[in-house]
């Protein structure tokens, strides 16, 4: 097996918290426990791109860098950080002449960096390294009953579908299906939350995000189930105003595929984030009648 | 009242533009665009923009220069790049349109009071000078950027839910070696002039 640096980006640090309070305990219970990068910088995530491009790949270098001096390849739960480094990280080893500078200024400033390194997401190792017959090995307490609608949003097979179709992927679906889950046939699976554009323009957020639940609510899905931490906050967030505005959708709750997993797996529902959620749960414990209990 | 010409002339019209816009997104395909619409019927923010990305990539190719650094079409990109898996040209349009977001930015003709660009204007600056983001200040940033005292309160509900879960920090996070990061900056910067 690889070996991971764990980069938690700024989002597990901050608002999204319960990403990584639900994610550290359930690697640590497969086996296979993550430990922090040392030192990592932000991404950039899409402000770096908008403003200055070398930048942007420098920055992502100077992780990349990081990484490679342990020998380890990077593990981003976030889209927004996976992306941004795994299209940095083309760049720098495309042979472009820009790249070349940038690799350049990256050696003589003590980050240098050879090109060695990939970046994966959680649900990418989950899927083709660790694989879902041994999650299920694992699986303590099945979340039979529950139905979730599994949300991927944008970044993660997008632009480069290397991992999964980029319209209609399937392989978060397959993880909830093996922790005893009903994945519903969520066809806004790969639809746009908004990213930064639906906490900046109240409109926007409201419009794309009302689309994604109404979605959720027709296949009757218990929970939208996310792996990136601005689609969690967008489609919690914007609910209030959604239910609102618009009369023919109610609210559901928006969880992270690890907090699920981590039921699953057997681990207490007290050490798990979910008192994070803005919406609340009760549903969702008496649909998993174990649930409640530890 | 005052009228005013909306037609762009002949002489107004930059026809290196597209050459410009190809050379800084890696993108060699935009004079294959055959003005099919995928991209525009993709996109989830078609609806909200001034011009849909099929208009802006026909706009680059006449070389409309000016029109199309000051629309609002790039800033309301989101990203998601389903336009460019899409496109049967295989044109990567979320590149060209961050390509114009950085030329709108080299120009400061960007649209000043959208929020986007001031966003990432203010994130910038923070990760440059700490290495890290720290969600709260960069909003707070973006909105005196703005002079918008309605924005933030427009975001009460969701502060106060953030505050209430625990998932608001006050603290501005910063990266250990920010020496390290400032010359990296400033390497890449003075070589890129």
């Amino acid at each position: 097996m690889r070996n991971y640096a764990y980069y938690p980006g700024c989002s597990l640090k901050a608002g999204s918290k319960h990403y990584e309070e639900s994610i550290l305990p359930v690697f640590k219970e497969l086996g296979t426990p993550l430990e922090e990068m040392e030192d990592w910088n932000c991404c950039g995530a899409t402000a770096y791109f908008s403003v200055d491009n070398d930048m942007a790949a420098a920055i992502c270098g100077r992780n990349l860098s990081i990484a490679e001096k342990t020998e380890r390849d990077i593990l981003a739960p976030c889209l927004g950080c996976y992306l941004t480094m795994k299209k940095n990280n083309h760049f720098l080893q495309s042979g472009e002449e820009k790249a070349k500078k940038i690799l350049k200024d990256l050696k003589e400033t003590g980050c240098e960096y050879k090109g060695t390194i990939k970046v994966f997401h959680p649900l990418e190792f989950l899927t083709n390294e660790y694989g879902l017959d041994k999650v299920k090995e694992k699986v303590q307490r099945p979340l039979t009953n529950l139905k979730v609608a599994c949300y991927y949003g944008c970044q993660l097979v997008r632009p480069y579908t290397d991992f999964d179709d980029p319209d209609y992927p399937v392989t978060l679906d397959n993880l909830m299906e093996a922790i005893g889950a009903k994945a519903v046939d969520y066809s806004s699976k790969t639809r746009c939350c908004g990213g930064s554009l639906a906490g900046t323009m109240e409109d926007v957020g409201v419009g794309l995000n009302y689309v994604l639940l109404k979605e959720a609510n027709k296949k009757g899905a218990d929970a939208i189930v996310t792996i990136c931490p601005l689609c969690q906050l967008n489609v919690e967030m914007t609910q209030g105003k959604i239910v609102k505005k618009y009369k023919d959708v109610e609210k559901i709750p928006v969880l992270y595929f690890s907090q699920l997993m981590g039921l699953a797996l057997g681990i207490s529902k007290d050490d798990l984030g979910f008192s994070r959620s803005f919406i609340p749960l009760d549903n969702l414990w008496e649909k998993l009648e174990t649930g409640g209990k530890k | 009242m005052e009228i005013q010409k909306k037609v762009t002339f002949e002489e107004e019209l930059d026809h290196q533009f597209m050459d410009e816009v190809r050379e800084s997104s890696f993108s060699e395909e935009i004079s294959r665009c055959i003005q099919c619409g995928t991209c525009s019927s993709s996109c989830p923010m078609a609806e909200y923009m001034d011009y849909s990305p099929r208009k802006i990539i026909a706009m680059i190719k006449a070389g409309f220069k000016d029109d199309v650094l000051k629309s609002f079409t790039p800033w309301l990109c989101s990203s998601c790049y389903t336009c460019q898996v899409r496109c049967p040209s295989n044109i990567k349009i979320t590149d060209i349109m961050y390509t114009l977001k950085r030329k709108s930015v080299d120009a400061n003709v960007y649209p000043a009071k959208l929020p986007p660009p001031a966003l990432a204007k203010e994130m910038h600056n923070i990760i440059a000078k700490n290495g890290r983001n720290s969600e709260l200040w960069v909003v707070l940033y973006m909105y005196l950027r703005l002079k918008d005292p309605i924005g933030p309160l427009k975001m009460t509900s969701t502060g106060l839910n953030l505050l209430k879960t625990g998932r608001m920090s006050l603290k501005k996070e910063k990266i250990k070696n920010t020496k390290q990061l400032h010359a990296l900056l400033k390497a890449v910067s003075e070589e890129s002039e």
